[in-house]
């Protein structure tokens, strides 16, 4: 016979229905002669049932409200949104005088770095871009008025950058809190109205270079990066892949030359 | 955020009775699937192509064994023993309890990653090689520990003498 040697991982295969139809066949007729073997791979698929019946009502039982999947989705979206309401509200009770300390044990996992500023920029967007009244505190119309104030607060020259190449118009700026210092904030928008933020301010120790990464919270996505020790980002409700080459544009643009 | 409910609500099931297996306390085990199900609406466009049910049970087995770890450098054990049989068996046939809680606290015996492996292959159903993924193994050693796991629980259920294993081994 030139069939191949029986190992045992095939009894296993042969247990756990893994197997083709072949080589089932073969390891059935492989344990018609050999009744040793036979009655302990029947042990194996005793065992088997018996751990599937045990478990099976655990499946069966109706799933607690914290394992309710749209719950999870819902309460994501509105988290960066509550975050900012408390950071907000302590602001506003002059806690924060106490320091950045107290804020940043509020925010979640991964405050420092690059994914701390696509989630500041974030909280923005969600503030700011739905604003149909005020989105921005200095037009585009000022725009020297808007650099000029935005370099003198974050002590860095800062280049507001322009984005008609990717079909996106400058609308103005402002100056938004973080909880690492004050960034700048500058939203575009195209001709269906969708908005984008870009933000920027200095990185802490050891974040000088930092490759674009892209980063998401909740439907807010956006790609992050460092240069020269300062933090850009930019966000949007679009996808990170369209984001992608605009975000390109903003790092060729803010390179200094 | 649609594809994503489609995809994984159909496996909380299933994520709640490996995590119940596996550490044996329904609240602790609940609340390894609730991580477990915020970290996969968060990381969802970060996953890569291949199975949504191995990407979730990798998540909830890394939950886990972090949480197994944490317990153990606490000096704490977690209440495998202590769990009350009743809330891993409260709607099996009555005719089964008896033999369902025999396997049920054989199981319980094993090793952690025996019986990962064990409840991963033959109660998930995940093929060798998603076992695997999930453990971050190789598929040799998803076979070498199944066998082990196999090999043992066989022994411990019926209390037979290790010899008669000697013919399944002399097989390699």
């Amino acid at each position: 016979m030139s069939q191949r040697p029986i190992m045992e991982d095939d009894l296993h295969a042969y247990v756990d229905h893994a197997l083709a139809p072949e080589r089932r066949a073969e390891i059935a007729s492989y344990l018609d002669d050999h009744p040793d073997v036979s009655v302990r791979v029947a042990a194996f698929a005793a065992q088997r049932e018996q751990l599937r019946g045990a478990l099976a009502s655990i499946a069966d039982e109706p799933l607690p409200v914290e394992l309710n999947l749209s719950h999870i989705i819902e309460s994501r979206k509105r988290r960066p949104l509550r975050a900012w309401a408390a950071i907000a509200a302590l602001l506003l009770l002059g806690i924060g005088g106490l320091g950045g300390w107290s804020m940043r044990s509020l925010l979640p996992d991964g405050s420092s770095g690059l994914s701390a500023l696509a989630q500041e920029a974030a909280y923005s967007y969600g503030v700011y871009a739905p604003d149909r009244v005020r989105p921005v505190e200095i037009r585009a119309s000022d725009s020297a008025e808007l650099t000029q104030w935005v370099s003198n607060r974050l002590k860095q020259p800062v280049k507001v950058p322009d984005l008609a190449v990717s079909g996106y118009r400058l609308m103005g700026g402002r100056l938004v809190a973080t909880a690492h210092g004050p960034a700048a904030m500058f939203m575009y928008d195209d001709d269906h109205g969708d908005r984008l933020v870009v933000l920027t301010r200095p990185m802490s120790n050891g974040n000088q270079d930092t490759p674009m990464l892209p980063q998401s919270t909740g439907d807010v996505a956006g790609l992050a990066w460092a240069d020269s020790g300062m933090g850009y980002t930019l966000v949007g409700q679009l996808p990170a892949d369209t984001l992608k080459p605009i975000a390109n544009e903003i790092r060729k643009q803010a390179r200094p030359i | 955020m649609k594809d994503m409910l489609v995809q994984v609500e159909p496996l909380i099931p299933a994520l709640r009775r490996y995590a119940r297996a596996l550490v044996r306390d329904r609240a602790a085990a609940d609340d390894l699937v609730q991580d477990c199900l915020e970290r996969a609406v968060s990381r969802w466009h970060q996953r890569r192509d291949g199975s949504v049910r191995a990407w979730l049970f990798t998540i909830l087995h890394n939950l886990a064994v972090t949480q197994f770890r944490q317990a153990t450098s606490r000096g704490r054990h977690m209440p495998i023993d202590d769990a009350g049989e009743s809330e891993l068996v409260s709607a099996a046939a009555q005719e089964h309890r008896v033999i369902y809680q025999d396997v049920l606290n054989k199981l319980a015996r094993l090793p952690e990653e025996q019986r990962a492996v064990l409840l991963l292959v033959a109660v998930e159903d995940l093929s060798y090689a998603d076992a695997a993924a999930v453990l971050n193994i190789p598929v040799g050693t998803v076979m070498s520990r199944l066998s082990r796991a196999r090999e043992r629980l066989v022994q411990e259920m019926d209390g037979v003498a290790p010899g008669n294993v000697v013919a399944l081994r002399g097989m390699k």
